[in-house]
């Protein structure tokens, strides 16, 4: 059944019947191709989702004072609402079973002077745990410490592309730059995952802004980081509870909307998680009924071929072909065309994913992949499918008498 | 060559049967040309089809070079097929897309000789039917005569113990018809044994045989002085 005289008949009525044998390896191939390409955009979308999420500590809340929007004990409404050094010790004191660390968040933008290079940048002035919730890498020198922060050292951690843009190729440790008119000494150099934008930052403690801007103690924004330990469902307790406790603190009415925000970094990336699973669900169905709908595609190809050629078999089999000679040749060439336009369509598809990288990154894909192993269980499927569905017309076709096969006119 | 006894075969007709053959006898010997005639229902062509194995008899028995043909399951029937008979049909029945040398190469394909061979052997027997210079045509580069001599080329090119011709002129012109019994009678010269199943006249005179069907039997078996086609040609 496989010696090279039947591969050599089969090459042949391949060659003679160039639609037939297009239509079938462009059904199978283009099934495998929409399935390995959906596959890894599905799988590019959570590439790019988990991404947004990676360069931060998800352990983590930004908590935002804001404008009260009713009146509440007295108060009237429309009260900008303002933390202070005092609400960072009352949150570590009350909630110590929780909290990890907390910082405050100033930020100034203004412009920074080296020598004759100048340039303007965000000046976040945190607490020296504030490294922990930006993951923050450090290429050379240090991060802030307690030290620094307790001393209200004039220490500054400059972003990657501060020091390109300021020093050039110089090395910007120990070098003291300008920022907005006070001058601080810089002590490490840092990177981060999360792009240009925060590359183009520089650390200094909270305690020496404070100092500059007339000694006061407000604070603009806290972040606190918890303990991972307490799981999702701890922190959505805590992010509830640390709630209450500052509306009560700064007398904020539980029913105002406005007054404070907390970001619970937690909550978006369990949302984001869900959201990304819906859509890899939505893609796998969708991907699944591709297949389906090329399996479906060749088994109607198969009846069609086997019911064009009734007639020919009806020759053959009056010449003397045997019914497994007759079976075994359709079988044959139907399981070539499949499996040539299958690994095709495979081969195609994932050449595209890989080409792909990180250019739709503006659609929210990066670097599409497919598990190899997928793919080809997919394509051996279509084959098999395409085989069996080959099968059942062509031992129909085999059974026929040839007397009523060549009757068919 | 051929034996045949009290063959019957009736066809179901939804709830009707229909008795086509009532009991054939007739025998033929190796070398015979014989023509089956009778009008159309009379059960020429299926006799041929009993003959040529591509159906089966109710009852009776059929002896086939000393071979009985009986109980046959489809790959046995394919076998005997191809060893034993070579089919020529009214319609030529060419595989279309393969050229004319490898339609006749194709017995010899389920007969499992080697490439080289069947080509050389497709070859000789074109050759004999007058179309070497045609091997590499598509049937729908020929014409009917052509096509039915390439047809013939195939019959014969298993070499069979018998050749069953159905209505082998029957979409042909005159001359066209004439051109092809001049080749079925040459075969015939050489020794092989043929059946031919015609309703025309001076095609069946032009065998050495008539049996005369009608309504299921035999109505008469004539020897008769063979006719050469080959002076119209």
């Amino acid at each position: 059944m496989f010696s090279r005289d039947s591969w050599k008949e089969i090459f042949e009525t391949i060659q003679k019947n160039k639609l037939r044998t297009f239509l079938s390896g462009f059904t199978v191939a283009l099934g495998i191709l929409i399935f390995v390409s959906l596959v890894g955009l599905t799988n590019g979308l959570q590439n790019t989702f988990d991404e947004f999420f990676n360069d931060d500590s998800t352990n983590t809340f930004f908590i935002f004072p804001g404008r009260t929007s009713m009146p509440y004990k007295g108060y009237k409404s429309n009260r900008q609402i303002e933390f202070d050094n005092s609400d960072l010790v009352d949150i570590k004191k009350n909630f110590s079973m929780f909290v990890q660390y907390v910082s405050p968040r100033i930020d100034r933008s203004g412009l920074v002077k080296y020598n004759n290079e100048s340039n303007n940048y965000t000046t976040r002035a945190v607490s020296e745990s504030y490294q922990f919730a930006e993951k923050t890498i450090m290429m050379k020198g240090r991060y802030l410490n307690f030290e620094d922060v307790k001393k209200k050292a004039k220490y500054a951690v400059i972003g990657r592309l501060v020091e390109k843009d300021l020093f050039g190729s110089e090395d910007a440790i120990a070098k003291y730059i300008d920022v907005s008119g006070s001058v601080f000494k810089v002590i490490g150099v840092f990177q981060d995952d999360g792009g240009d934008d925060e590359e183009r930052r520089i650390y200094i403690p909270y305690t020496t802004r404070q100092l500059i801007e007339k000694n006061t103690d407000k604070v603009d924004r806290i972040v606190v980081g918890f303990k991972p330990e307490i799981g999702y469902a701890g922190a959505m307790a805590f992010d509830k509870s640390l709630n209450n406790f500052l509306r009560e603190k700064k007398y904020i009415s539980p029913k105002d909307q406005n007054g404070i925000y907390i970001r619970n970094v937690m909550d978006q990336y369990e949302q984001n998680q869900q959201f990304a699973g819906v859509l890899a669900i939505i893609g796998g169905a969708i991907a699944f009924g591709t297949i389906l709908a090329g399996i479906i595609g060749i088994s109607n190809i198969m009846v069609f071929v086997v019911k064009e050629r009734t007639k020919e078999l009806g020759i053959r089999k009056a010449l003397g072909a045997t019914p497994r000679a007759v079976v075994g040749s359709i079988l044959l060439e139907s399981t070539f065309i499949t499996t040539i336009s299958g690994v095709f369509g495979m081969v195609l598809g994932m050449a595209i994913l890989s080409s792909m990288g990180e250019k739709l990154k503006d659609y929210f894909i990066t670097n599409p992949y497919i598990n190899l192993g997928l793919a080809i269980f997919a394509t051996v499927l279509l084959i098999v499918c395409g085989a069996i569905a080959g099968y059942i017309p062509a031992r129909r076709a085999a059974r026929i008498k040839p007397i009523v096969a060549l009757r068919d006119d | 060559m051929i034996e045949i006894k009290d063959l019957h075969k009736s066809y179901k007709m939804g709830s009707n049967s229909l008795h086509v053959l009532k009991g054939i006898n007739f025998t033929a010997e190796a070398g015979e040309l014989v023509a089956i005639m009778g009008s159309s229902g009379s059960g020429k062509s299926t006799l041929l089809n009993i003959l040529g194995m591509l159906d089966e008899a109710d009852s009776g028995d059929y002896t086939l070079d000393g071979v009985p043909i009986k109980n046959l399951n489809e790959t046995k029937a394919a076998k005997y097929r191809n060893k034993f008979l070579g089919f020529i049909f009214q319609s030529f029945n060419l595989i279309n897309y393969k050229s004319a040398m490898e339609n006749v190469a194709l017995p010899l394909y389920y007969q499992k000789i080697p490439r080289k061979e069947r080509q050389e052997r497709a070859m000789k027997y074109l050759e004999q039917v007058g179309l070497k210079e045609w091997a590499h045509h598509l049937p729908s580069e020929l014409s009917g005569g052509q096509k039915q001599r390439v047809a013939i080329a195939r019959a014969m090119a298993a070499e069979p113990k018998v050749l069953l011709a159905d209505e082998p002129t029957g979409a042909l012109d005159s001359t066209t018809s004439y051109e092809v019994m001049d080749l079925i009678q040459k075969i015939n010269d050489q020794g092989n044994t043929i059946l031919v199943v015609t309703h025309e006249d001076d095609i069946a005179h032009m065998c050495k045989r008539i049996i005369h069907l009608k309504d299921g039997v035999i109505e008469k078996d004539e020897k008769v002085t063979q006719v050469r086609a080959s002076q119209y040609v």
